[in-house]
């Protein structure tokens, strides 16, 4: 395993009043074939460096030949990011996909302050790819960002 | 063309030893070079042609193709088939890292006289066809042959798949003919980001070597596309992607470095086929 495994695994412990949160719009698609999208968070320092996963929704339930961990890597930049050394499920981290929705999820409490780059990515079967960067500034966090097809509104806010 | 010309032809496509004579392309064609999950399959089509990575002329003949798992040993090729224009096969990734698969062929091929009459040596490898002489090898030129002219043919021709995360084990040089050293991982190129890959020949950098960059889909666009490139003073090739998709990326040279006797020249090739990712 290499080290900055460690740097993904580390999840969301209980976040503080004083954390960030980021909050990520899925919107209703009109098809007629709908599958939820997997979707990943993460964050990467501005300068270059490990990214770690803050969130990631993935179709958790399905086991054997065909189980969904099969699609992670049609996320395609988390998956060369860091998702590929990344052992799933992880506490705090991964969960199941989620349905058109706003969605609020706390940002890693004991991120040093400093510039950090947050990435959405959304990947849908029979569906497109999407993917959102928005800059984080820590401790001041406040960025907004949108997608057009995949995502909705991308906020950042401190809560 | 001459009847032997055609035959030779064919017989470089399937041994996948490109002669000066041939024009087409040995490739191989992964479903998919990155995978996730516990299952992982990747079904790889083989073939030679003109235009990549369409098959319509020769389907590259499965004896040779051979795996390497990540960590070095020989794995296992599966429901393996050759039709009229392509083979096409199966690899289970069973085991997390990055698998080589491909070809690595070297043989002898000439021609020398007896009496006046011209025979070829090599031409084909694999096992004997049926009703047909087996090849004449360098140990059957006579002593009294004249015209002896002998060229040494050493080619690769490999694809690299990726289960979890990326390794290099399979990069590792054996010092032998022209080989790639990938400097960015085969695995890890994104349209827009410049990819480095060093050549070696016989072990040290292969520099001004020329190297030829050809994205796939041929038949949906006018230009054949192919970019001329050469490697630097270090053996390193610099690649920019336009565009995502699957690329051919070939190498051919030549050198006096032969090591059988009265081979007067060396024709070395290194070809592979990159997935190049959406950023």
């Amino acid at each position: 395993m290499r080290p900055s495994t460690f740097a993904l695994l580390g999840g969301v412990i209980a976040a503080p009043a004083t954390a960030a949160t980021v909050t990520v719009t899925i919107p209703r698609q009109n098809v007629a074939e709908y599958h939820r999208p997997y979707v990943a968070i993460w964050l990467e320092p501005a300068g270059g460096g490990a990214a770690r996963t803050v969130a990631l929704w993935y179709e958790t339930k399905k086991t054997g030949k065909e189980a969904g961990t099969k699609y992670l890597a049609d996320l395609r930049a988390w998956w060369r990011k860091g998702g590929k050394a990344m052992t799933v499920p992880v506490d705090g981290v991964t969960g199941a996909t989620r349905a058109p929705g706003q969605y609020s999820v706390a940002l890693p409490a004991d991120l040093r302050p400093g510039r950090y780059v947050l990435s959405v990515e959304a990947a849908r079967e029979t569906g497109g790819r999407e993917l959102v960067t928005l800059p984080l500034t820590v401790p001041t966090a406040a960025a907004r960002a949108s997608g057009k097809t995949e995502l909705g509104a991308v906020t950042i806010s401190a809560r | 063309m001459t009847r032997i010309a055609r035959r030779l032809l064919a017989a470089a496509a399937l041994l996948s030893i490109p002669a000066a004579v041939s024009a087409h392309r040995l490739w191989m064609l992964p479903s998919t070079t990155i995978v996730s999950g516990t299952d992982s399959w990747v079904t790889i089509d083989a073939a030679a042609s003109n235009d990549l990575f369409f098959a319509d002329h020769q389907p590259l003949r499965l004896d040779g193709v051979k795996v390497w798992q990540p960590d070095g040993s020989e794995g296992k090729l599966q429901n393996g088939s050759t039709g009229r224009y392509r083979s096409v096969f199966d690899i289970e990734l069973d085991k997390a890292g990055t698998w080589k698969v491909g070809t690595q062929m070297s043989g002898v091929m000439g021609s020398f006289k007896v009496d006046g009459v011209e025979k070829r040596v090599g031409g084909r490898g694999g096992p004997p066809r049926p009703g047909q002489p087996a090849p004449l090898t360098v140990a059957d030129i006579p002593a009294n042959a004249t015209d002896v002219k002998l060229t040494e043919v050493s080619s690769r021709n490999e694809v690299f798949l990726t289960a979890g995360a990326p390794t290099t084990t399979v990069f590792q040089p054996t010092g032998k003919g022209l080989e790639f050293a990938p400097v960015t991982h085969p695995d890890e190129l994104v349209a827009g980001e410049a990819a480095k890959f060093r050549f070696l020949i016989d072990g040290k950098p292969a520099t001004g070597l020329k190297v030829t960059v050809i994205p796939g889909g041929k038949r949906y666009r006018n230009d054949e596309g192919a970019r001329e490139l050469t490697t630097g003073a270090d053996g390193v090739l610099t690649v920019t992607w336009p565009t995502a998709g699957m690329y051919w990326l070939n190498a051919t040279t030549t050198d006096a470095k032969t090591t059988t006797p009265r081979a007067t020249e060396r024709r070395l090739s290194y070809t592979t086929t990159l997935e190049v990712q959406t950023p």
